[in-house]
Formats: C-alpha cells, structure tokens, sequence
C-alpha cells in the first residue's frame, strides 16, 4: 500500500524544509525594514511605531550626496552599458557560430566570472596609474567601471529576447521595400524594446546595489550609497541605515517586478 | 559555398565585430585589460608608501605562502596566510554544502507544485537574490549581534543568562554566506529538478526500486548538472568574498578577499595584493573548467 501511495511531491521532511527556508529568507529583511519605524534607536528593543527615522535620513546632507551620486553613477551606466550591450546582441545573434563570436560571449559574461575583488584590484592598479599621468579624478573612473560590469546583465535579456523574436517580421519588411535602418528602426527596435528595457533595469540594479568595485575604484569623498552604509555600519548602528536600507529594497523590488513584468511570456 | 554566400557570410562577420565593438572596448578598457595589468604588478617590488617599484621581483609570489625570517633569511611556511587561505576554502566549501543541505528540498518543493504557485515562489527566491548584498548582510548583523533581536529575545525567554557571542565568529560568516547565496543554490537545481519526468520515479517503485535506491540510481543522475551549477555558483562568490565577512567577520576572521584589501591599505604591499588575486583567479578558473567539463559531458541520460 504504502508503494502505490507514492508522491513525488511529497518527500518526507522536504516541505518543512523549503517553508523554513522561505521564512528563514525574508525574515531578516523584514526585521530590518520593521525597526526602521522603530520610535526608539536600538534595532532590538521595540519601543513603538515612528516615522522619524525617514526625515533625520533625509536631512543629513551627506545621505543625499552620496544617494545622488549612487542615481548618477547607475542612471549613466545603464544607459550606456544597454546601448552598446543591444548593439553586440544584434551582432551576434541570428547568424552562423564562428569563433569570433565564442570570443566575443566569453569577453562580455568575463565579469560574471571573475571574482569582483579581483576585478577591483586589477582597476585598482590601472585606474591609479592613468590618475596619476592625466590628474583626472572625476567620477569617470567609476562610470567606466560600472558600464562594463553591467554589459553582461543588459546584454543577456536582450540576446534572450532576440533569439526568441520571429525573424518572418523582418523579411516581410523587406519584402515591402522597407530599407534596412526602416526595418530596424519601425519593425526590429519596437519587438526589441521589452528586452532593452529589462536589460536597463537589470543593469541599473546591479550598478546600484555595488561595493566592492566602487569601494576600490573611488577616489576621495567619492562615497556612494553602498559604500556610505558600509562605513556607517562599522561605526555604529542606528536605525537611519534601516530606513535608508528599507527605501533601497523599495526601489529594487520595483525595479524587479518592472523586469519580471517587461519578460514575463504572453500566452 | 556559393560566392553569394560567402559574401554574405563575411558581411556577417564584419557587422558582428563592428556592433559587439563599443561593448568589447569597454571591457577590455575596464574589465578584462587590468587583469593582465595585475599580472604584471605581481612581479614587481612593493613602494615604500603603497604602489610599486618598477623592478622585477618574485617576492610577492614567494610571500604569498612562505615568509623570510627577518635576521638569517631562511624560508619558512607563512602560518598567518595560509590560516587565511583555509580559512576561506573551508567557510566556502561548508556553505556549499550547507546551501546544498537545505536548497535542494527547497528545489524540491517549488519544482513540484502547482504552476501558478511555482512561478511565485520561484519570484520569492529570486527577489533576495537581486535585492542589495549589503543590506541582506547588514540584517543578518543587526539580528545577531550582542545586542540584537536573537540575544535580545533569548534573554527574555530565559534560555540564555548572558547574551550569545555569535557576531564576528567564523559561524557568524558561514550563516551570512549561507544567506546571501542560497538562492544561487536553489535556481540551477531547480533548473534541473524541473527538467526531470517524475513518472521515472513511480516507474522505479513499480519495478521495486527501494527510496534510496531511486535517489542514487534515477533523481541523482538527471539532477547531477544542476548540482554541479548551484556548487559553483555559490563556491566562487563565496571564495572571493569581501562585504559579508568584513561585516560579520570583523577584522579578525578575515577571508582572503579582506587581506587582499589590506594589502593595498594598511598592508602596503601591492604586488603581494596583486600575486593573491591573481591566485584566486587561477583557483576560480579551475572550478570554472572542471564546471564546464562535467556539464558537456553529462548527456540527458547521464
């Protein structure tokens, strides 16, 4: 009997396993996000629902700064890593393998591979030789290193995208004398755009949510949000880091679901 | 190949290099390129204030595991970096494990239900995965900490009489690492739990196949590629990690991505710096290849 009642949905101990882990995953960050309306400053001791902590975030200049430069650093980089990741997707989808190509995947996912401490030495090294020949010190730096480790995140959606598009669309437009920039521009650019626009979010995410290149690259009083909290947390906690925090997973989370949005198939 | 299709082949390599090469300029200006620049620093000499000396040297490469004694000279084993070294294989590999333990049930689970709930709870998996490291880090700190929700609770309870000393242990990295990359455990083995045809495993009751026997024989085979990605994926981040045991393991427990850091902050030793990145690299590369190799190999059947 016990053989035929069989199911593979239903492993002894697996259910309370994956419950446990779904709790054990957002727990802490809901803690987190509760103590940022915490009427007192500890982050254990509840002492009553508050608001305060969101003014005193927004009125210390220095959160504004660095969160301004956070939102500059990720707005360009998005940009600029989405254009020139479309630009490689359309090059190097919808053809023939060759070698070139291989080349070309492995340079462009490289920063997935590569251990971001490691990465953020090797600019350590480069970038402090080139500040010392030309004396330029500007945010450059950080906007070069954040526009290519987000090629890959704008890159993948949208070869996903691509690959997934019917190609008849197109040869229909150049059946109709449609010349090949009208095409792109007026049938390839709008299928395209959901893919863009989830490669962009993506993109913009993960410049957001960095620190360990930043921390490397940036040069004084160059903090961004990330790296400001960093510190903040190593001094000495109050609950300001958790509004900051909480209104940063805000910000994601509506990113994400704009993503998942952009991507989810249509039946 | 007609003349035609050449042509257009050729063409096609062209547009190919011409639209990838903006992306490719920019990583290898500030990606890939440095890299190599590392190499290069790793054979140098340190700089009295940070920096370096532009003459050729081994020292770095030597010092990452022995160390000269300062009055005869004599080599011997560098314990302080070898400790470090174990200690981050060691903290790694038990994540992997650990991330393993409880994300395949997890898989498990979410691979088996319904589709409407699946496709959430996969969401709910993903989200933690892409909100910020630092801020997941940050509330595994706040709730361990001595003064945190966990002791804080305890103590009300009367389990404990004197709060828990768990922050700036190597247990408290292993639970934030376990945190932080958990989902990156769950997703490929999903991938790979999804794939499989749970009508092989009523047809292994059916021919009186014992439990185990169905886990070693059918469930492990199929899922085999989907432990391999998870393992990797959670091994290499976990190997080069930075914010989570700067956080949690303070600046005693260190990992050798934090004494890297240090070689170019307080440590002075930028060749040092550069010789261990370039150490975890190789290290990261090996796992990549070893990856690879047994996700080519493995057929749909094993």
């Amino acid at each position: 009997m016990a053989r035929r009642d069989f199911s593979a949905a239903r492993l002894p101990g697996f259910a309370t396993i994956a419950i446990t882990v779904f709790v054990a995953l957002y727990a802490p960050i809901l803690m987190l996000v509760a103590y940022s309306f915490n009427a007192g400053d500890s982050i254990a001791i509840w002492e009553g629902f508050s608001l305060k902590w969101y003014p005193v975030a927004w009125n210390n200049a220095e959160v504004r700064e660095v969160t301004l430069r956070s939102l500059t650093i990720a707005a360009t980089a998005s940009v600029l890593s989405t254009t020139v990741a479309t630009m490689a997707a359309l090059g190097t989808t919808r053809r023939r393998q060759t070698r070139g190509q291989t080349f070309i995947y492995l340079l462009i996912n490289q920063p997935l591979m590569v251990p971001e401490i490691v990465t953020a030495v090797a600019l350590l090294i480069f970038f402090a030789s080139i500040k010392v020949a030309t004396g330029y010190q500007g945010l450059g730096y950080l906007i070069a290193a954040h526009t290519a480790f987000c090629i890959p995140f704008a890159y993948l959606p949208i070869r996903a995208r691509l690959e997934g598009m019917d190609l008849t669309l197109e040869i229909a437009a150049g059946d109709l004398y449609a010349s090949s920039w009208q095409t792109f521009r007026h049938v390839t650019l709008p299928l395209l755009a959901p893919g863009i626009g989830a490669g962009m979010m993506l993109a913009f995410v993960t410049s957001l949510d960095d620190v360990v290149i930043t921390l490397f690259v940036k040069s004084a009083g160059q903090d961004t949000l990330p790296t400001y909290m960093l510190a903040q947390i190593r001094r000495s906690v109050s609950a300001e880091v958790n509004a900051i925090s909480t209104l940063l997973l805000l910000l994601t989370v509506l990113l994400l679901t704009a993503f998942f949005l952009l991507t989810r198939k249509r039946d | 190949m007609s003349a035609g299709e050449e042509k257009t082949a050729r063409g096609e390599t062209r547009s190919m290099w011409l639209l990838s090469s903006p992306a490719l300029i920019i990583l290898i200006f500030a990606a890939a390129g440095p890299l190599l620049i590392m190499l290069v620093y790793s054979f140098l000499a340190p700089g009295k204030y940070g920096n370096v000396v532009w003459e050729f040297s081994t020292d770095a490469w030597v010092s990452t595991v022995l160390t000269r004694d300062i009055f005869d000279g004599t080599l011997s084993l560098a314990d302080a970096h070898l400790k470090i070294f174990w200690r981050s294989v060691k903290l790694s590999l038990i994540t992997t494990f650990f991330t393993f333990l409880v994300g395949f049930p997890t898989a498990w689970f979410i691979a088996t239900r319904q589709e409407r709930s699946r496709a959430a709870l996969l969401f709910l998996i993903t989200i933690p995965f892409w909100t910020n490291l630092l801020i997941r880090t940050f509330a595994i700190n706040q709730i361990i900490r001595t003064e945190g929700m966990l002791n804080t609770f305890l103590l009300w309870l009367g389990v404990i009489d004197e709060p828990l000393i768990l922050l700036y242990t190597d247990f408290a990295v292993f639970i934030g690492m376990t945190y932080v990359y958990l989902p990156l455990m769950v997703l490929p083995l999903f991938a790979a739990i999804d794939r499989f045809d749970m009508r092989l495993i009523e047809a292994a009751y059916d021919l009186y196949a014992s439990r185990w026997q169905v886990l070693r024989k059918v469930i492990l085979p199929i899922v085999k590629p989907g432990i391999i990605a998870g393992s990797i994926l959670v091994f290499i981040p976990s190997l080069g990690a930075y914010v989570t045991p700067r956080i949690l393991g303070g600046g005693r427990n260190m990992m050798i991505g934090n004494f890297i850091e240090m070689q170019f902050g307080p440590g002075r030793n930028w060749p040092l710096g550069a010789a261990l990145s370039v150490l975890l690299l190789v290290i990261v590369a090996a796992a990549l290849i070893v990856y690879t190799r047994a996700a080519t190999k493995e057929g749909p059947h094993g």
